[in-house]
């Protein structure tokens, strides 16, 4: 079987590849090591790793599924944000060009909206494999902590991107949700003890979360920003927090 | 970057460390390729839903929160907002959040057993497997006004009127809320002494408190079903 060594030969053998890549890969644990540690990118790892950590058995790749689908739904909602304009009187009309006119628009919504669904999952598999590793048992407690805090911003990015079509699911999607808001105790208008804050429909929690007592105008461009630019900052902040704090703990979990 | 070197053999380890290039990052990238692949190819077939231009004054019926908060809607049913919508999920963030920090078994770091934790891991199954159970039901079993339909019935406007629901007398309500609180504080104390000790009071008192609101929450759906119960507890200010 020289097939293989062969064929790599003639193609890496010749002016043209050499005129880019200047130098060969020996594959010796030093370079092993500095493919990690000389790369911007991969040296969020060690250079090594427990072995068991590698195993999809064990993490089953879950956590890193979903920081990679966060990417995605990253560059889709870029793409995304250069055909949609969060104004009432466009947005629905916006989403049904994306569907119908723009070039790919339909798979790029589509792939947003699926990956979006896909990361709540994952996510959730991933907190429920770091429970049955235990992997939150010290020194890991705080890390657990920043964990359950990026699922909640999970659940909250896919919240607000739900309203932002426009349409009559959304809309009422979060009707259904903002309205648990007014029955927040003490803070929301219909919840318990709210008259000791005399708390009204136009000054409650509700209202603050809304911009207003009824889901229009400022509702829509608040669930844009918080989708688009608030909780992507926030949870970016949390998740170097996180990965940064795997290593800072001792790397990934296993038997002491 | 000295790269050019003589080749040398790999450098044996006493520990069971292995180079992350190219072991951990060969799947990554391939963990990425598929998920990428999976996620176009799911995209190009299904379309994302879009119903009709939202309309404040025509409620979709049922109007349904975002499958990862049917769970929530569904104890709705059995909960006022209150709770359902606001208590209970700050209950559930808090407890998930303090779960280090009450799980002081040694056992069990890093790696997958159930019988040295076998308290730890069945409250954390039951639970997670609650919230599915509950979002399936509220996803696919909950039609028109919230009305319940098996997998095989037809959604319709046209169900059965539900039974009257009636409130248990607060006495009889306090005694019944304080003492589950109670006895289930007391009783795993006593009888388990082994268990109280290791958690120590106030370990133990979160915990228990978690546990038994997660389990009361199932009590009182059950108290709705079996014997339409809609509050155990109804004052002018607060029902539970």
């Amino acid at each position: 079987m020289k097939l293989i060594p062969d064929l790599i030969k003639k193609i890496t053998d010749n002016e043209i590849w050499r005129s880019v890549f200047r130098h060969g890969y020996t594959d010796t644990p030093r370079n092993r090591a500095l493919q990690i540690i000389s790369n911007v990118w991969l040296h969020l790892h060690p250079a090594k790793v427990r072995e068991h950590g590698t195993k999809i058995r064990f993490t089953w790749c879950m956590g890193g599924i979903t920081f990679f689908i966060f990417l995605f739904e990253t560059i889709t909602g870029i793409l995304l944000m250069f055909y949609y304009v969060p104004d009432v009187n466009r947005a629905y009309a916006d989403i049904v060009d994306l569907m119908y006119v723009v070039p790919f628009g339909r798979f790029l919504r589509n792939s947003h909206r699926w990956g979006a669904h896909a990361m709540v999952i994952t996510v959730s598999i991933h907190m429920f494999r770091v429970f049955l590793t235990g992997s939150y048992k010290p020194p890991r407690q705080f890390n657990w902590v920043v964990g359950v805090v990026l699922l909640v911003l999970t659940f909250l990015l896919s919240f607000t991107g739900y309203l932002l079509p426009w349409d009559q699911l959304g809309y009422w999607a979060i009707t259904v949700g903002t309205n648990m808001a007014r029955a927040t105790p003490f803070l929301g208008h219909e919840g318990p003890f709210s008259y000791i804050l005399g708390m009204r429909p136009d000054n409650d929690i509700r209202f603050a979360l809304l911009g207003g007592t009824l889901i229009e105008a400022p509702a829509l461009l608040r669930a844009y920003v918080w989708h688009c630019i608030g909780i992507p900052l926030v949870a970016s902040a949390l998740m170097m927090v996180h990965f940064w704090r795997v290593r800072k703990d001792g790397g990934i979990s296993g038997p002491l | 970057m000295e790269v050019r070197q003589e080749k040398k053999g790999l450098v044996e380890f006493k520990d069971d460390k292995v180079f992350t290039w190219p072991t951990l990052v060969a799947k990554e990238f391939l963990a990425a390729i598929f998920v990428t692949v999976g996620l176009l190819f799911y995209s190009y077939f299904v379309d994302a839903p879009l119903r009709e231009l939202s309309n404040p004054g025509q409620a979709e019926n049922p109007a349904k929160a975002p499958w990862y908060f049917l769970g929530l809607q569904e104890v709705l049913v059995y909960f006022d907002p209150w709770y359902a919508g606001v208590a209970l999920p700050s209950i559930i963030i808090l407890g998930l959040i303090l779960i280090p920090y009450l799980d002081n078994n040694p056992k069990g770091n890093g790696y997958y057993t159930f019988s040295e934790r076998k308290f730890a891991v069945t409250t954390f199954v039951f639970g997670y497997i609650l919230w599915y159970i509950l979002i399936y039901i509220g996803t696919a079993l909950r039609g028109p006004f919230w009305a319940f339909f098996w997998p095989w019935e037809q959604w319709t406007h046209d169900f059965p009127t539900p039974p009257p629901l009636h409130d248990l007398p607060l006495p009889l309500g306090i005694v019944l809320l304080g003492g589950f609180y109670f006895a289930g504080l007391a009783l795993p104390a006593l009888v388990k002494r082994e268990f109280f000790q290791k958690l120590g009071v106030i370990r133990y008192s979160i915990t228990m408190g978690l546990l038994l609101t997660m389990v009361g929450t199932v009590i009182k759906m059950v108290f709705r079903l079996a014997f339409n119960v809609k509050y155990i507890i109804a004052t002018p200010w607060i029902n539970i």
